[in-house]
């Protein structure tokens, strides 16, 4: 049960470095504040199933799309403030975003709210449930990711990533797709607060404060921003660390800080970034064995 | 009433200037938000602690924790930030933050989790003032002077002095400066130990003005001196002490008056969100923006 439970932790991570990678990798927009949508994605499940009896089949979608709404307001507002200034209004947008959870008592306040179960065609969802739905909502989004990186749209994107003034000045429309991307990483996010609603059955505010953010900025940013292989590591990376670093209980925040400056200090790239140390090794062991695998193929038939 | 109001709103401000000057000078030469600027600060103030309660001497104590502070903001940028010079700011910002989670956990491992106060017999070198409608706390004149006579020197050493002049030219542009010969080695690190010495100043003082200090007490001026640093146009030192002491008054002012749903922590974000919507570059623009 425990490994389950990590599971589904780690899983629902991997879903919010996807979708602040989509953001931050693919247009390269700063955002410090993601944990926000996710809390909205939460709490707007939460409330749509607990008091107005929405099934949570229709919520799912349903707080995804309210906090991609929310999340396209700050699309508009990262077309007018820009790099290190949109950085601190996301991180304002979030402490805004929990104060209002936490203060007023329509979302619970100070109490937080109890979410009721989920259920699917009338069966009550368990923690097995919650892990093949997680899975399957991953398997989704990196089949999304893998579509939309091979569109024009994503060499749009990673046009607007490398150099702004250059995109448009080949005609790229660099608000629709800024703005875009942020409607998709925030709609993303909510999908992944609506499953950590119904799966812990309570919410509150702390949840989802600036710690968070950083955490899910940090798993992308790790494993390597901009590639989808890269966040997927990360997450795991960092959401395992807790557990694998259990028997070190006391020093667990220490070694979690010390493990972000270390790699962003030696692997600026992430860990499995485009040109980092690991990547350019794996590669290398594929090409040489492919390599390999032609000479001596080459060599058999200079002997026939 | 109002005057009180607004002398609070003043130490409160002089505070945060004080705070956010160190992350302030920090991004005027590199261009990195420095979050752990706020783990010096915590960790200044521990050891401005325990070196009074070692020496009892209280100005004393300001200097230790400000050397010491100082010296760790020189190994900062130098193992940490230089190497990561012209990466994305993204990587320094993640960096840092990590540094500031590492410095909050090593301050409870080694100091313990529980809050801590000054002695009860702190010596303050004045007595308040207090008439009848009135009162300032000795300890707020202390904040008031101390911030004065920093702020001076920060001036003083900007303006008048050679470093000052080296530290302006490699603001301005730190290829250009390095190309006409100033050591901009030297600059960097000279600004490392101010920027960090300072945050450890505003440590110490908020630990006399509130009487406790706490491995967490870094967490709020983490994010708050951030907000400042934006209000004051990114890197402007004049600039920063004008927003700080403007978000300290509005603080005080909407806490005291008017009251808000919200807590007053989210007033300056708030307040930063609104402002940046109205002028995307900040309150006060430097005008030399290389890029």
């Amino acid at each position: 049960m425990y490994e389950v439970v990590v599971a589904i932790n780690v899983g629902i991570f991997i879903i919010l470095a996807l979708s602040v990678n989509i953001i931050t990798g693919y247009v390269g927009q700063p955002t410090l504040g993601h944990a926000a949508f996710f809390g909205i994605g939460a709490y707007a499940s939460a409330i749509l199933t607990g008091r107005y009896g929405v099934p949570f089949l229709l919520a799912l979608p349903l707080s995804s799309l309210i906090s991609g709404f929310i999340g396209t307001l700050l699309g508009l507002a990262s077309l007018r403030v820009r790099d290190d200034f949109l950085a601190i209004t996301t991180i304002g947008i979030n402490f805004v975003v929990v104060a209002i959870f936490q203060y007023v008592p329509y979302f619970g306040a100070s109490f937080g709210l109890s979410v009721c179960p989920a259920y699917i065609f009338g069966i009550k969802m368990n923690y097995i449930g919650y892990l093949y739905l997680t899975i399957f909502l991953i398997l989704l989004i990196i089949f999304f990711l893998k579509k939309l990186e091979r569109s024009w749209f994503g060499l749009a994107m990673g046009g607007i990533r490398n150099d702004e003034g250059a995109a448009a000045s080949i005609g790229i429309d660099i608000k629709k797709y800024k703005i875009i991307a942020f409607i998709l990483g925030t709609a993303i996010a909510g999908i992944a607060g609506c499953i950590y609603a119904h799966y812990m059955t309570f919410i509150s505010s702390v949840d989802f404060a600036f710690l968070t953010s950083i955490t899910i900025l940090s798993m992308a940013m790790v494993g390597g921003s901009g590639t989808i292989r890269g966040p997927i590591i990360g997450a795991i990376f960092l959401g395992l660390a807790p557990e694998v670093f259990r028997f070190a209980m006391e020093y667990r925040m220490l070694i979690y800080g010390a493990l972000l400056v270390l790699t962003m200090r030696f692997q600026p790239e992430g860990l499995l970034g485009e040109r980092s140390y690991l990547w350019m090794t794996i590669k290398k062991l594929f090409r040489e064995t492919k390599d390999i695998k032609e000479i001596e193929s080459g060599a058999k038939d200079g002997n026939s | 009433m109002l005057l009180q109001q607004i002398i609070n709103g003043i130490v409160v401000g002089s505070v945060y200037s004080l705070t956010a000057m160190g992350a302030t000078l920090v991004y005027s030469i590199l261009r990195i938000l420095d979050i752990s600027n706020a783990g010096a600060y915590a960790l200044g103030a521990y050891i401005g602690l325990f070196s009074y309660i070692a020496t009892s001497n209280l100005l004393l104590s300001f200097f230790i924790g400000m050397l010491a502070m100082g010296i760790w903001g020189i190994l900062v940028q130098k193992f940490l930030y230089l190497p990561l010079l012209g990466k994305s700011p993204l990587i320094s910002l993640i960096t840092s933050i990590g540094l500031f989670i590492f410095l909050g956990d090593f301050i409870r491992l080694w100091a313990g989790p529980q809050m801590k106060a000054f002695p009860s017999d702190l010596k303050l070198p004045f007595s308040g003032i207090k008439t009848e409608n009135l009162t300032i706390v000795g300890a707020w004149l202390l904040v008031l002077l101390i911030t004065a006579v920093l702020l001076f020197t920060l001036w003083y050493l900007i303006t008048k002095t050679k470093i000052g002049l080296a530290w302006r030219a490699t603001a301005q542009d730190l290829e250009i400066a390095k190309a006409m010969g100033i050591n901009v080695n030297v600059v960097v690190a000279f600004n490392f130990f101010l920027g960090y010495s300072f945050a450890a100043s505003a440590g110490i003082m908020i630990g006399i003005l509130y009487n406790y200090v706490s491995p967490t007490m870094g967490e709020v001026p983490a994010y708050k001196m951030l907000a400042i640093i934006v209000l004051g146009g990114l890197g402007n030192p004049v600039g920063a002490v004008v927003a700080a002491m403007l978000i300290g008054l509005i603080e005080t002012l909407i806490g005291g008056y008017i009251g808000f749903f919200l807590p007053r922590d989210s007033i300056a974000f708030i307040a930063v969100i609104l402002i940046l919507l109205i002028k995307p570059q900040g309150l006060f623009v430097r005008k030399n923006i290389s890029s």
